[in-house]
């Protein structure tokens, strides 16, 4: 199995009780609630974190991209992704950008020289991640979500074009145009760096990444146990009925995880920060989270009809334990969490989170110090040399 | 109380389904938002007086969502094709909100068809420093809230119950309304330049406490149409012909009777 270290870079120091007064964290949370000299400060230690991780041995270390919110400071996470690059020459790490959104981008060219440019400056160590970028982000850029998906698969297809043909050359689509195609510079990777698809999750994505030509790992996020579970195996009956076995290495899982010496002082450590993720940073009402379009209305009646999509309940550690959206514990019970996962899906790509909500940053050293000296040497050899992946009816 | 006749017909290719009542000279009926999902006493009140015509707008109701409606602009030629289409000669047009934008963008681009234009709360113009609602970041309840000056009218409609039937179709008209109308929200720049273009004798109607789009967005109107009247309602929200059906079924008859030789 790999592991990549994901963070998201959040406001960790906001004004909660201030931002509570807001219809949301995203979008409409004002601007004066982050103060730039601790914002400033937050910028070295996260990176610092991620060198952490790097240096003791994660397979690589992960940037992605949220618009106007405390819940992630990387508008722009090809910027951090590049200092990142910079620390780490030398070494193998990989660099993982999980989600430039390129439909909220009127000229997706700009992500394909961008990951072309980090790609050459790696030295081939990047992973390019494509996302549609989340509901409320249609809000932030003004990009109609009604487009979405449709924007997302040209740019998806423009660029990878940009990447693999030779230019110049003409392209004439629905929503880009351009008489000019001609990436300066080429990439390293070829014929392009390796493609992810972080998703939540839908049927439709799913028989998208997995196509034979494209074969596309797929990161299920922030999920329940058994939503993880479920999607892996649907990717894997979309392999199949395409022809093919998935492998481990297709299956991703992100999650945020936190290891402490034992069960209940990881717990007593984690609580109050990990449910600032799920209840604060986090916090939107449906028309934020699904504007129109953003999901097909076939998606969207069954969503009202079971308001699963809500995110305005408060989630306690209790629940989030029982969902088992968060990896917490000993490094004993970490380990077999990760390993309980790998037996039930074969997955071999996993990106905990190592940073979330307001944990500080000493806690997030302990953990990523314990994650890497009792969990990670233990864990690593899962799937390896192993033969094909199993499934969980077996 | 639904003393209209439905019928379906096919335009551009798309089943589009529309409402008829009444006699005399033809009224074009062109919704908001919302959609049509009450048959309001307004209808009734045109009907006394007009052949009155309420389709849903293609992506609506219970009209197809055709693969060429794209944008506000495939709206208003589609318009130009119903009004040939249903050989409606010089049609006083009514739209409100959403609807009142569809008949400005369609005017613009040929008034010919035309006959009165009658714009209540029309979407369509920005005026700078001077905000809409956002519908799109609202929640069902504060959009119905928003909508109406008498909160009366509000908890009514929020009271009513919403048949499965009429759910879906409150999804569908979101999603089409977004379509139309996301970005930029509830505005096309351009329209404004053109505006100069319609030729036909218009009349604004606007509630003076509309929460949605405001009464200052009126002038804004007035200053591209000099030469329309406007009709300004007192106590009144984004729906005038809800909240007043009389005092604008009144001013829709009389403007029409000024076009009698």
């Amino acid at each position: 199995m790999k592991f990549y270290a994901f963070h998201l870079m959040p406001y960790r120091h906001l004004d909660m009780a201030e931002a509570a007064k807001y219809r949301s964290y995203w979008s409409v949370l004002p601007n004066r609630l982050y103060d730039p000299a601790v914002g400033a400060e937050l910028y070295q230690e996260y990176i610092d974190q991620l060198m952490m991780a790097a240096t003791l041995g994660f397979d690589g270390v992960c940037v992605n991209e949220h618009h106007q919110t405390a819940y992630g400071l990387m508008p722009a996470p090809n910027l951090i992704a590049s200092i990142l690059i910079d620390r780490t020459r030398g070494m193998k790490t990989k660099i993982p950008i999980i989600g430039r959104a390129l439909p909220l981008l009127n000229n997706p060219l700009v992500v394909a020289e961008e990951y072309a440019m980090l790609d050459n400056l790696s030295h081939g160590r990047i992973v390019a991640g494509f996302v549609r970028g989340i509901g409320v982000e249609y809000h932030s850029s003004g990009v109609n979500p009604i487009y979405s998906h449709e924007r997302f698969h040209e740019a998806h297809d423009l660029i990878i074009r940009a990447w693999t043909e030779p230019g110049p050359f003409e392209y004439e689509g629905e929503h880009y145009n351009f008489r000019y195609v001609n990436t300066w510079p080429r990439t390293v990777q070829r014929p392009h760096p390796p493609v992810w698809i972080p998703s939540q999750g839908s049927a439709e994505t799913i028989d998208w990444a997995s196509a034979p030509e494209r074969k596309y790992p797929f990161i299920i996020t922030f999920s329940p146990m058994d939503s993880v579970l479920r999607f892996h195996d649907l990717y894997k009956q979309a392999a199949r009925q395409q022809g093919y076995e998935a492998s481990g290495e297709q299956l991703g899982w992100a999650v945020p995880v936190y290891v402490a010496e034992t069960d209940e002082i990881a717990i007593r450590e984690a609580t109050p920060h990990i449910e600032a993720l799920f209840n604060n940073f986090l916090h939107m009402p449906l028309e934020m989270v699904l504007p129109p379009g953003y999901t097909s209305i076939k998606s969207m009646k069954a969503i009202l009809a079971t308001k699963k999509g809500m995110t305005t309940a408060k989630q306690t550690m209790k629940d989030i334990l029982e969902k088992g959206t968060f990896v917490v514990g000993s490094p004993a019970t970490v380990r077999e969490r990760i390993e309980q996962a790998h037996a039930k899906s074969g997955l071999k790509v996993m990106v905990p989170m190592i940073q979330f909500g307001t944990l500080p940053d000493q806690n997030v050293k302990k953990s990523l110090e314990l994650f890497a000296k009792e969990v990670l040497p233990k864990v690593r050899g899962l799937g390896e040399g192993a033969g094909r992946v199993r499934t969980a009816a077996e | 109380m639904a003393s209209f006749k439905s019928e379906n017909l096919t335009i551009l290719g798309a089943n589009i389904h529309l409402r008829r009542a009444g006699k005399g000279p033809p009224l074009l009926f062109l919704h908001g938002a919302g959609g049509v999902n009450v048959w309001f006493p307004f209808y009734e009140k045109l009907a006394e007086s007009f052949e009155l015509i309420v389709p849903d707008h293609p992506g609506f109701g219970q009209s197809d969502t055709p693969a060429w409606l794209r944008n506000i602009g495939d709206a208003a030629f589609y318009y130009l094709e119903l009004i040939a289409a249903l050989k409606l000669a010089k049609p006083h047009v009514v739209g409100t909100s959403l609807g009142g934008w569809i008949a400005a963008e369609a005017a613009v681009r040929d008034c010919a068809p035309f006959g009165r234009m009658t714009l209540v709360a029309p979407a369509g113009l920005r005026v700078a420093g001077v905000p809409a609602g956002d519908p799109f970041i609202w929640s069902h309840e504060e959009h119905t809230r928003a909508l109406y000056h008498d909160q009366g009218f509000a908890e009514r409609a929020l009271a009513a119950p919403v048949s499965p039937e009429l759910a879906d179709i409150q999804i569908k008209n979101r999603y089409a309304f977004a379509r139309l109308a996301w970005q930029p929200r509830l505005y096309n720049p351009d329209l404004e330049r053109w505006l100069h273009r319609i030729k036909v004798p218009v009349q604004i109607v606007w509630g003076n406490d509309d929460k949605l789009i405001p009464v200052a967005y009126a002038q804004a109107w007035l200053k591209q149409l000099p030469k329309a009247r406007l009709l300004p309602i007192a106590n009144c929200g984004h729906l005038p012909h809800v909240e007043r059906p009389d005092e604008v079924a009144n001013a829709v008859k009389s403007f029409a009777r000024e076009a009698a030789p």
